[in-house]
């Protein structure tokens, strides 16, 4: 094994190829140095770009570096602090970070379901404009990902904070890996939701959104019909995985009660 | 937060306490808030090897072959041990105190009977290059048919975990395939009982899961000897499984122990100082062995799996006349403690309630599962889950309170208990008295008056007029000792005819030992056992100073 | 494999040493450096007994490589104690917040960081902080007991 640190991420991207990884926070890299399991080549970069935060009125941009501590230390960023302070203890989110989230398997990966719920897109080391989160996510699922490294995640701002819903389910309290987790960005237009984006982590190969229940909640105001009906949408097109957490049918068949439980605290606000 | 109830028993008790209900510091509490504590991996050497090993994919397989040419090859090899490293590659744990079979080897050589299973070994330079030497040993196996349910397991016809026990069941006392109870005669009294009400429970294995990992650290010392620092929950226990299984006498061995970060029961099995000091030996170098995370979850022994039927014959008062269990224990592929827990087991069965009839057959069974081992309370925290929670379903059939129920059952002072001993300091109704007033449980009368301290003995105090016996699962081929009989050379659990299992071949045959001599129980219909006569043991423990039966 | 020179600042000292490539900090503090007191319990970071503190900040020592603590301060509980024992090392001995203790020295970093913080946190403030240290022994409610009388002990210093 090879680990290689670069100063820039432009290096970093220069020197990726199949034989390599990407470490950033080294949450889940460091688990496969440990156990030996690890890419031949290990690729670092201190290039201070990783570690930006820029929030602005309509937006934000996360550099993919940033870690879940500096989002909850981030006042412009008070929305997301519930979901990075449902990563791992204190010790995890001085390390984890957004960029590592996303490639991120049940039953971790928790932030990525709010950066997808969110309708983020992905802006990788040296390529030009950015792709959408869904797609990188598919991508994964589908083939392991590709070995762009992310640069950063940039997202719009829900202009109302309430219209944002988070919620992980884990057995063990105050904290444990999620059994699941939900994000839901439900805009609302006059009383009735425009452009619904609900998202699922650990319902399938990686964080992935709820078609069905989009489009039971687009264009209806958030009542009780619309949750019940949503509820019984939930666990429709995902493909739950059986781990030691939980199995695929049971992850199926408590969607519905967590989504509804999601859908509630964000009807009352 | 403690409450003390002293009203309770106030004039058995001198109740001038110094310690209990007072805070106190633990003698070792220096060491730990400043990180100066020696646990086994504390301890620095130079050139240190690390140990891994080859573990079965397979629940249940026969080794073909097991290449190592290319692992020796590997950076930082130093060795590869194979089963044929190993002085004496069979033990079983309790055979320190003459309780059952050699069955399982350190390293596997003609089959493995669980997943993750050690077939062999790498001593490397450094943690990673083991690993890696790990993944370039080849071993060919032919899968084998195999069992992971107890009741499945003691079928005709099932797959033979381990050979040496050719029927899935632990042989106890060289005559019965199972652990035996009998007390009064339960068929007759379920023929006059009002109700009679069934159960089936099961608890599944659970993992220690201690903080620090099981292992050992040994080196070769001066005069000849080999220094071992480790884990370990029972020092002088490993120290006696390590000179057994390295045929070596235990004066050669320095060992180093009692601090343990967790253990939990989980740390008692021995498996890692044979092959750390066999390491040394082999290499002349310090050598650690110790699992990583998954391996604990993985290959560590677990409370085992329990599986209860229950059968209770109920007067229309909510009087328990009898009860009759059948209890499966799932050893996994090997015997380890569980043995052992089933006779701890019995030996509480039926709970603490006096009920008139007791019937027992409690199996050790082997599948193709991790083995299992102690873990707080093991023999005893199954099986009283399943009383339980029968006795609350008993209180459903019978339409009393669950705690009147209990009240009503519990032992007295002076009453028989099923293993022939008579009951004292008991505590149970008081208890009951207490829970129901936290609770606001409404009492009966005659349950708020109900005391341990009366009511007992007489004719509650006395054995059955009649026990019920049976040869049912009586084994030949096994010479042994039983609960009742003393004294004598004849060895408990020596087999006169073995079958002949593959990887019972290289078991060497052990010297005759005196007779074992478990001290609390009788064989059904005995009497009372009399006081052990004093029979001078060499080497091997008093089954009792483990087992916690004291001799009254 | 290729060894590469670290120095940075232990409990206050400045030390130097090779790390071999890929290896991780916690394997470098107790055989390359001998501080023994951060320990092993998964390599995985979810058991939190590695826990140290680099520049002021709480770290999982298992999941970071060696390397990474170049011209860094890193804390560890065998620094803790200088000259007399600390306020939270006592109050942890008398509160009976140890049983075993494999878990006490990372349990002890992630109070310290806590405290440095935050000197008056609430219940559920310390309960956060030591999320991500599990105790087997479950003597979490000791150890909460002894980091909330340490802060009181502090406030009324």
């Amino acid at each position: 094994m090879r680990v290689e640190s670069y100063g820039t991420l432009a290096e970093a991207a220069r020197a990726m190829g199949p034989d390599a990884v990407f470490m950033a926070g080294g949450t889940l890299v460091m688990r496969d140095v440990n156990a030996g399991t690890a890419a031949s080549r290990i690729v670092r970069s201190a290039d201070p770009a990783l570690r930006e935060i820029r929030a602005s009125g309509d937006g934000f941009s996360l550099g993919a570096g940033v870690t879940m501590a500096q989002i909850l230390a981030h006042r412009d960023l008070a929305f997301l602090a519930p979901v990075a302070r449902a990563v791992g203890g204190p010790q995890v989110r001085n390390m984890a970070t957004i960029g590592g989230n996303i490639f991120a398997h049940h039953p971790y990966g928790d932030f990525a379901v709010a950066l997808l719920a969110l309708g983020s897109r992905v802006v990788q080391a040296g390529q030009g404009g950015a792709r959408s989160l869904d797609d990188v996510l598919r991508e994964r699922g589908r083939s392991g990902g590709s070995s762009a490294i992310i640069a950063a995640i940039e997202a719009p701002r829900p202009r109302d904070p309430r219209a944002f819903g988070f919620l992980k389910v884990s057995r063990i309290k105050p904290k444990g890996v999620s059994v699941m987790s939900l994000a839901a960005h439900l805009p609302l237009e006059g009383g009735r939701i425009r452009g619904a984006r609900v998202a699922f982590g650990a319902m399938g190969p990686a964080p992935l959104r709820s078609a069905a229940v989009e489009r039971v909640l687009e264009g209806q105001r958030l009542d009780a019909t619309t949750i019940a009906r949503a509820a019984q949408l939930a666990g429709d097109g995902l493909d739950p995985p059986t781990d030691a957490l939980a199995s695929a049918w049971y992850r199926r068949e408590v969607a519905g009660a967590h989504l509804k439980r999601l859908l509630e605290k964000m009807e009352r606000g | 937060m403690i409450e003390f109830r002293k009203e309770f028993f106030a004039n058995e008790r001198d109740d001038n306490l110094n310690e209990i209900g007072k805070p106190t510091r633990r003698q070792d509490i220096l060491g730990h808030v400043t990180g100066r504590s020696p646990y086994f991996d504390d301890h620095l050497f130079e050139g240190l090897l690390h140990i891994r090993c080859v573990r079965s994919p397979h629940h249940h397989a026969r080794i073909r072959r097991i290449d190592i040419s290319a692992a020796e090859k590997m950076p930082g090899v130093v060795r590869v041990l194979l089963g044929k490293d190993v002085p004496r590659n069979l033990n079983t744990l309790l055979s320190l105190l003459d309780f059952g079979l050699d069955d399982e080897p350190v390293l596997s050589e003609t089959k493995v009977a669980y997943k993750g299973e050690p077939v062999a070994a790498i001593v490397a330079e450094s943690e990673a290059q083991a690993r890696a030497a790990v993944l370039a040993v080849k071993v060919e196996y032919e899968a084998l048919p195999h069992v992971l349910d107890v009741e499945d397991a003691v079928k005709p016809g099932a797959p033979v975990v381990c050979g040496i026990y050719p029927t899935n069941k632990f042989i106890y006392h060289g005559k019965f395939d199972h652990q035996k109870l009998r007390y009064g005669d339960v068929e007759e009294a379920f023929s006059r009982a009002d109700h009679i009400v069934e159960g089936r429970y099961q608890m599944s294995p659970i993992e220690q899961a201690p903080m620090e990992t099981c292992g050992a650290i040994a080196a070769p010392e001066i005069n000849d000897r080999y220094v071992c620092f480790t884990s370990t929950q029972g020092l002088f226990f490993s120290l006696g499984t390590a000179a057994k299984l390295l045929t070596m006498p235990s004066s050669r061995l320095h060992f180093v122990g009692g601090t343990v970060g967790g253990g939990f029961g989980g740390k008692v099995d021995s498996m890692h100082e044979p092959l750390a000091i066999l390491g040394a030996m082999l290499t002349g170098r310090p050598c650690k062995y110790a699992w990583d995370r998954e391996e604990e979850m993985q290959v560590g022994a677990p409370r085992g799996a329990e599986r209860w039927y229950i059968k209770d014959g109920v007067a229309r008062d909510g009087r328990i006349l009898a009860r009759k269990f059948t209890g499966y224990f799932d050893s996994g592929a090997y015997t380890r403690l569980s043995s052992y827990a089933i006779i701890k087991g019995v030996g509480h069965l039926p709970g603490p309630y006096t009920i008139p009839n007791v019937y027992a057959d409690v199996f050790c069974v082997y599948t193709n599962r991790t083995p299992a081992t102690a873990m707080r309370g093991f023999g005893i925290t199954g099986v009283d889950f399943a009383i339980e929670a029968h006795m609350d379903k008993v209180a459903e059939a019978v339409g009393l309170n669950p705690i009147e129920l209990r009240i009503l059952n519990s032992y007295r002072d002076g009453d028989m208990k099923a293993h022939r001993r008579t009951a004292k300091n008991c505590a149970l109704v008081e208890c009951c008295q207490v829970v129901a007033e936290k609770g606001g449980v409404a009492l009966s009368p005659a349950s708020r008056a109900a005391t341990s301290l009366i009511d007992g003995g007489g004719e509650r105090g006395r054995l059955p007029a009649r026990t019920a016996t049976d040869q049912n699962g009586a084994v030949s081929g096994y010479r042994g000792g039983s609960y009742g009989k003393k004294g004598g050379g004849a060895s408990a659990m020596q087999p006169i005819r073995m079958p002949t299992p593959t990887d019972a071949a290289r078991a060497p045959q052990r010297p005759a030992a005196p007779a074992y001599q478990p001290p609390a129980a009788s064989p059904p219909s005995a009497p009372p056992p009399a006081p052990a006569m004093e029979t001078p043991r060499h080497g091997a423990l008093r089954f009792s100073s483990l087992s916690g039966f004291r001799r009254r | 494999m290729a060894k590469k020179p670290v120095t940075f600042t232990l409990n206050g000292s400045d030390r130097a040493a090779f790390a071999e490539e890929g290896l991780n900090l916690l394997e470098f503090l107790r055989r390359g450096i001998g501080d023994l007191s951060p320990k092993y319990g998964c390599g995985q970071g979810a058991c939190g007994a590695c826990t140290v503190i680099i520049d002021g900040e709480t770290h999982l020592a298992c999941l970071t490589m060696a390397d990474a603590v170049h011209g860094r301060k890193v804390e560890t509980a065998s620094g803790l104690a200088n000259g007399k024992v600390h306020p939270l090392q006592e109050a942890f001995m008398e509160y009976f917040a140890a049983q075993c203790g494999y878990c006490t020295p990372g349990m002890l970093m992630s109070a310290k960081v806590l405290l440095d913080r935050n000197p008056s946190p609430t219940r559920a403030d310390v309960i956060e902080a030591i999320s991500g240290n599990l105790c087997r022994c479950t003597g979490y409610e000791p150890i909460i007991d002894a980091i909330l009388a340490t802060a009181n002990m502090r406030a009324r210093a």
